[in-house]
């Protein structure tokens, strides 16, 4: 057992008997006490008992009393071994409950017609809610808007390696320089929303306006044509993130030995040839950290658009999130708005299975 | 070749028009950055304290072309004047400060525990479960950062329901740690891979448990970690809007989602706006400013093997 581990060590995994049938007992008690309140509410959802239960809390309460004794039966049970297992336990009882079940719960909801608003409740209608999703233009266009969300993280790379580099440079005030950077990722995109979308680009009074009056640009609208609110979104966006790719960036620049740079300036390569041969090679790995890492955020951007302009103008903006939160909001479809959930999931799930395959493949070195 | 100690023989000193345009360039990059970051954040100070003719005028210096006043704190009930004044607005805008401290705290911090014994598990120790072998769990926890919050919104919407958690801030601690806890495990598990594992291994020969060796030995030594990771984990659940928005009304409603119905009224004056907006943004700010190399340091995980 011990070999088996990183950490070399031997131990007794002495466990008495008596130990073993307490353990045990606290197991499997406790799971049939879980499995006897979770019976005993679906039986009063169905009126087959009538209890005082207002709610599922009970089952929940059982959840973790479960939790707590499989803990506690690992140790008795296993001695030195529970002790180890305990380690991660916790952290996975916790992400399956809040994850797994929900999930679960999700594929459920989404094969069925749910508007909270109605009073018929919940109906199980089959494959209804995918035919209405391919017939919905507007869910269509929030999943092209996503690509040119995501296409926008390119330029965002660019700046960020850009800054990076002159971060990394010999300067003064670096420490300054570096806070100021990091200031926008530490800023709520609700605030942000205001702070830009509402308050600097507005139209009449905004600083931005007036920049652009100043430059010649007579009427100035920011949210007016699709594309230019588009833009606009993404502007934000990356305002709030750059700092992020900008200090990953950053880190593995400082880990580039500084002799690779001093043996090529003695063989006498120029810096721009320095910096494609050397460095940029170098950073590939890193370089794909960070730009996988910023579209697993990016496949999340909601709250500037749902602050902003709510999707529009006509749904140019919209991204999945937003698109379906209005679902939700405005018409109170929990029933499709999660079969359009789950299905971006499937998508997402996909795109990234394919995105790391491929990204492996890249940052391995070339022979 | 010696290491050359004084710069002030003539190649040295001649003037060279490349290198100082060279540093010109950089400095200049480098300030229009900086302005760019900063201005709005200053856009937002200054707001506060403007009356209306001053914002419509774009006046942006203090006290050279517009005098401060106290509105924007004074529509909080936070100025000099209203601040021992029964205020209605207050005591919801403290309500809704302290609704954010007390979910995003509470959420880093339960996250930090779990991940950091479930990162130094995975770290040390080879598990088996079924077919479930270290990297399994590692990317069965690295998993949860790709799934996005819409998935879980609406079942979480209806699960609340049925446990009486919607609207409380159990509910949302809960589902801000999940949020997180994959960052946290990300990071901890890159810091514990930094310790040798001869200290344990040390502790363990002297007779410490090796719960007792954990705790008292790596968890010191893995602290710029957990404080790195926790202030990440502080700076995703004090901004967060999507689920706070949706599964708070009344009594849990956060901060930004405070912001955010305010934004959407019209009429709302702008200091008044700009007050809350800095109320959202200046707790972070500070925290910025005094821990950021723990910031940096947790976001540079993971960036080099």
């Amino acid at each position: 057992m011990s070999s088996d581990n990183y950490l070399h060590i031997v131990t007794q995994d002495g466990v008495s008997n008596k130990k073993t049938r307490l353990g045990r007992l606290l197991m499997w008690g406790s799971v049939g006490l879980f499995v006897c309140t979770v019976v005993w509410q679906i039986l009063q959802e169905y009126g087959v008992i009538d209890t005082q239960f207002s709610n599922w809390r009970p089952s929940l309460y059982a959840y973790f009393f479960w939790a707590i004794c499989l803990c506690s039966a690992q140790v008795l049970l296993y001695g030195e071994r529970g002790k180890r297992t305990l380690f991660i336990l916790p952290a996975v009882l916790f992400v399956i409950a809040m994850v797994i079940f929900p999930l679960i719960f999700a594929l459920g909801i989404a094969f069925s017609s749910w508007n909270l608003s109605s009073p018929d409740g919940r109906q199980f209608n089959g494959l209804d809610n995918l035919w209405e999703m391919w017939s919905d233009p507007f869910y269509w266009n929030a999943l092209k808007n996503m690509v040119w969300y995501i296409l926008a993280i390119l330029p965002e790379y660019a700046i960020a390696f850009g800054l990076a580099v002159l971060l990394n440079a010999q300067i003064r005030a670096r420490k300054f320089f570096r806070v100021a950077f990091l200031m926008p990722l530490m800023l709520s995109p609700v605030a942000v929303s205001w702070m830009i979308g509402k308050s600097m680009l507005e139209i009449r009074f905004g600083p931005i306006s007036r920049l652009a009056r100043f430059l010649g640009w007579d009427n100035p609208s920011f949210f007016g044509s699709g594309e230019m609110a588009r833009g606009m979104i993404m502007v934000m966006d990356a305002w709030t993130f750059i700092p992020f790719m900008m200090i990953m960036i950053l880190a593995g620049l400082q880990a580039i030995p500084r002799e690779l740079h001093e043996a090529a300036q003695v063989d006498g390569a120029p810096p721009w040839k320095r910096f494609w041969e050397i460095t940029f090679p170098l950073m590939l790995p890193v370089s794909i950290t960070a730009i996988l890492i910023r579209i697993i955020f990016k496949l999340k951007l909601a709250d500037i658009i749902i602050n902003v302009t709510s999707g529009g103008p006509g749904g140019a903006t919209d991204s999945v999130t937003s698109f379906i939160y209005r679902e939700y909001r405005d018409r109170s479809n929990v029933g499709y708005g999660t079969f359009l959930a789950i299905f971006y999931l499937v998508i997402i799930i996909f795109f990234m299975t394919a995105l790391m395959k491929l990204a492996e493949r890249w940052s391995k070195p070339r022979h | 070749m010696s290491k050359q100690i004084f710069f002030d023989s003539s190649v040295d000193r001649a003037f060279k028009p490349k290198r100082i345009i060279g540093r010109f360039a950089i400095y200049s990059v480098l300030i229009f950055w900086a302005f760019l970051c900063l201005f709005p954040i200053y856009w937002t100070v200054t707001t506060t304290f403007k009356a209306a003719p001053d914002v419509m005028k774009g006046n942006l210096i203090p006290w050279w072309d517009f005098r401060p006043k106290w509105l924007g704190l004074k529509s909080l009930g936070l100025s000099p004047n209203t601040i021992f004044v029964e205020s209605t607005v207050r005591e919801e805008f403290l309500k809704r400060f302290a609704n954010s401290a007390i979910t995003s705290v509470g959420a880093s911090s339960i996250a930090v525990l779990l991940g950091s014994c479930a990162a130094y598990g995975l770290s040390r120790f080879k598990y088996r479960f079924g077919f479930m072998r270290n990297s399994d769990i590692s990317f069965f926890f690295l998993s949860q950062l790709i799934l996005p919050p819409v998935v879980l919104a609406l079942p979480f919407l209806v699960l609340y329901k049925e446990l009486a958690l919607l609207d409380t801030r159990v509910g949302l601690i809960a589902l801000y740690t999940l949020t997180v806890l994959p960052i946290v495990i990300w990071i901890m598990k890159d810091q514990f891979s930094s310790i040798p594992t001869e200290l344990e291994e040390a502790a363990l020969v002297d007779g410490l448990s090796i719960w007792g060796a954990f705790l008292t030995i790596i968890l010191p030594i893995a602290l710029p970690g957990m404080v790195a990771s926790f202030i990440i984990s502080l700076v995703l659940t004090w901004n967060e809007y999507f689920f706070a928005a949706l599964l708070t009304s009344s009594h849990a409603k956060t901060l930004p989602v405070m912001v955010a119905s305010q934004t959407g009224s019209q009429g709302i004056s702008w200091w008044s706006m700009a007050a809350l907006s800095l109320a959202a943004i200046l707790p972070l700010i500070i925290i910025a400013v005094i821990l950021e190399r723990y910031i940096i340091k947790g976001m540079a995980a993971g960036a080099v093997k």
